[in-house]
């Protein structure tokens, strides 16, 4: 009797600790809610810009505006004019080539190509005014253009190939009395539309982000925290914190996720334990691109067909441009997801003058191994195209592609490849042979942007799985569940399957013996009798 | 023929639990190693870890008995009648010759067991728990939120786990089918289930089983003392 007792007892205990283990309420993550708590106050400017007399004057040129702005503003040109949105350039330390400068002035993309000798329609995204050629005087603060970035009234905008000077109907009166903290739409007004259109190039920022829901970014969403930019990409001194690496080179300033949540912002030690060796990046943002498409693929070697003598244009069933006789032929995709790449924060660029070493040529290379403890595995979107590139000197061509009027060997209007490359060149310093043909590129833009809500985040077995995980590229490392040794998978089954085979053989050999015992010994009784 | 207790409530306790958990983790590890899908990677990791610490603790407590109560010497192997035990499960048992050694309290393990036991002991157990405490602590933070055992490829650790773990399953399909070479086909799983089992009389001093049945102090006292002589 109290031997049942003790097993009901015994039993009891099994069963509440086992409820207890395996039943879990998912506790709040403080940390998370703490940051939600911080950033749901948003800021009110401390200043009405409209009461400044010197802003109520009916401003002539926008050079006006920013010398108004620097009447009270007196040291922040000083800051801006340091900074690499005005000078398209930093300097780096790149290994190979020691101390040099990096920027739009010399890399390459596999876009629109290159900045130079287009700068009058390129312009169109660089913080200041009159910037025809690259002889623009980087030293003169009253082309900063103060509005682009400040402007509160979305009133402001920079004219199509007006070499970055605002839209003759821009109200500069207007835009001026109501500046203030840059929103959403000063960042986007580049951001989003570089390469030429809506999500051209970065793929993970677009107009969408204008309004959106957490679907779509849980930072960003109308429903969510609805952060701005610059809640994140802060500007100490007007030097905005966070790279992207089609232009930036080492690891420096960059913003990461773990600023604000820490590096260990899960409250599952297994998951942060990934911390580690796999950015924030690559689980929270599984696919981009997913309101509208953004280009994949840009061949360059299909532009330039005419119909009747005129440049056309092709269009697919979401309205995007499959080709375009400037530009050439291009893929479009929504809902994408990303390429996996080891990155350490450090990239390396063709450089203007560079020799063609590879193919595809690579228009950025992002750095980093599995053995490289500096190194994460990154989400990354790879552009692919081709583009026009000199077999004689082996250099990648910039050409004029842009130019107002016919006759100034602009392809854009003149259709003529040898022009365009001879101008380009030229203009460069650079040699052309006067042979050109297309070559393949790949482009890397790490995605960053929308952060997906956590329960659509990748899970587990989206990696640890024998095949067609998520990083079934990333073959330099060891990952459980996707990787086995073969040999000792031989081995072991070897071993399994030869016990199993072998005590099987052994129990029939009993068996059959024990028959034949039985016969034997029933012959015997036979005899017997 | 005698009926003897043979194994004692805390070793049956232990066979059996340990029975329990190695099968679990076998089947759990086998899905993290891609083998087959049952649980789902996520929860499969998460048991096996749970699973991983019972048996670590289960660990414990045998070493402890093992050690406390002299069990340990069972395991000491003794060659002198290895090979007639071999002799004796591939050809002997087909001719019905006897069983060449006698089992008894004292002697629970038969030469060949003793050594493969001591191989579970000693190879497959650490190799599995060792590689599998680098595995569960890899890349795990300590005090400081500094990342501890980085250096170690992941690969050594889990290939020598695996191993473990692909022994480990050789030892048990083996294991499992030598219980059935008792008296009957039951016979020694009955015994690790109650403890008591039919046992052939030792030829020398036939009433000894009556005494193991008494007290456990005793028979490592017997057995010492007749060490030293």
């Amino acid at each position: 009797m109290n031997r049942v007792i003790v097993y009901v007892i015994v039993v009891t205990i099994i069963v509440l600790v086992s409820v207890n283990l395996l039943h879990k309420t998912e506790p709040l993550n403080l940390s998370q809610y703490k940051l939600k708590q911080e950033y749901a106050t948003k800021d009110k400017p401390s200043v009405d810009h409209t009461q400044f007399e010197i802003l109520n004057q009916d401003f002539k040129t926008p050079q006006d505006v920013t010398v108004a702005c620097l009447e009270c503003h007196n040291k922040r040109h000083e800051e801006v004019i340091h900074s690499s949105h005005w000078n398209w350039e930093r300097v780096a330390y790149v290994e190979g080539k020691g101390i040099s400068k990096i920027g739009k002035k010399n890399v390459l993309n596999n876009f629109c190509i290159g900045a130079n000798t287009n700068e009058q329609s390129c312009a169109k995204c660089h913080i200041g005014f009159g910037m025809t050629s690259n002889s623009f005087d980087f030293t003169n603060a009253k082309n900063v253009d103060c509005m682009v970035c400040h402007d509160n009234s979305e009133e402001y905008i920079k004219g199509a190939a007006m070499a970055g000077y605002p839209d003759r109907s821009v109200n500069l009166s207007k835009v001026a009395q109501s500046v203030g903290s840059p929103s959403k739409i000063n960042c986007g007004s580049c951001h989003f539309y570089s390469g030429g259109g809506n999500n051209v190039k970065h793929g993970d920022l677009e107009e969408a982000l204008l309004a959106c829901d957490r679907n779509t970014d849980v930072h960003m969403a109308q429903n969510g925290i609805n952060l701005s930019c610059v809640d994140c990409h802060t500007a100490d001194k007007h030097q905005m914190k966070g790279k992207l690496y089609s232009v930036s080179s080492t690891d420096v300033n960059r913003l990461n996720c773990e600023d604000c949540h820490s590096s260990r912002p899960h409250l599952d030690d297994m998951l942060n334990r990934h911390y580690d060796k796999i950015a924030c990046q690559t689980c929270h943002i599984p696919t981009y691109a997913k309101e509208n498409a953004t280009k994949m693929a840009w061949r360059w070697s299909e532009s330039g067909k005419l119909k009747d003598g005129k440049p056309y244009h092709e269009e697919d069933s979401l309205g995007n441009h499959t080709y375009l006789s400037i530009k050439g032929e291009f893929d479009w995709q929504k809902n994408v997801e990303p390429e996996y790449k080891w990155f350490n924060g450090n990239a390396q660029h063709y450089v203007l003058g560079d020799i063609v070493d590879t193919i595809p040529v690579q228009i950025n290379t992002l750095l980093g191994s599995a053995d490289d403890i500096h190194s994460k595995i990154y989400p990354v979107k790879v552009h692919r195209g081709d583009q026009i590139y000199d077999p004689e000197t082996k250099l990648l061509i910039q050409p004029k592609l842009y130019s107002p009027e016919k006759g100034d060997s602009a392809f854009w209007v003149d259709f003529n490849w040898d022009l365009a490359a001879e101008a380009g060149m030229k203009r460069m310093n650079l040699p052309y042979s006067g042979k050109h043909e297309f070559i393949e590129t790949e482009m890397y833009w790490p995605v960053n942007h929308m952060v997906s809500p956590k329960d659509q985040s990748l899970a587990c077995a989206d990696c640890h799985t024998r095949d067609n995980g998520r990083l079934a590229s990333l073959t330099d490392f060891y990952m459980p569940g996707r990787d086995r040794n073969n040999w000792i998978d031989l081995l072991g089954n070897l071993l399994f399957w030869g016990s199993l085979v072998g005590v099987s053989i052994h129990g029939l050999a009993r068996l059959i013996n024990s028959f034949r015992k039985n016969e034997m010994e029933a012959e015997e009784i036979n005899t017997d009798q | 023929m005698a009926k003897v207790y043979i194994y004692k409530s805390f070793e049956r306790f232990w066979h059996w639990s340990q029975a329990a958990l190695i099968f679990f983790l076998a089947l759990t590890g086998f899905e993290i190693h891609d083998s087959f899908h049952l649980f789902g990677f996520e929860k499969a990791v998460a048991f096996h870890r749970t699973a991983s610490y019972l048996l670590l603790a289960l660990i414990a407590f045998s070493i402890f008995w093992h050690f406390t109560t002299g069990e340990w010497r069972q395991y000491i192997p003794t060659f002198s009648k290895l090979q007639a035990q071999i002799r004796y499960y591939t050809v002997g048992m087909f001719k019905s010759e006897p069983h060449p050694t006698i089992k008894s309290a004292r002697k629970k393990l038969n030469p060949l067991q003793a050594v493969v036991y001591l191989g579970f002991k000693l190879v497959m157990a650490p190799m599995v728990i060792l590689s599998g405490l680098l595995y569960m602590f890899y890349k795990s933070f300590d005090v400081n939120d500094m990342i501890i055992a980085l250096n170690i490829p992941l690969e050594w650790i889990a290939v020598i786990h695996t191993l473990g773990a692909f022994l480990l399953m050789a030892f048990v399909i083996v294991h499992v089918y030598m219980t059935t070479t008792g008296h009957t086909l039951t016979t020694n799983i009955k015994a690790m289930i109650t403890g008591w089992e039919e046992l052939d009389d030792e030829p020398e001093n036939g009433n000894e089983n009556s005494k193991n049945t008494v007290s456990e102090g005793e028979v490592v006292e017997t057995k010492k003392t007749k060490e030293n002589e």
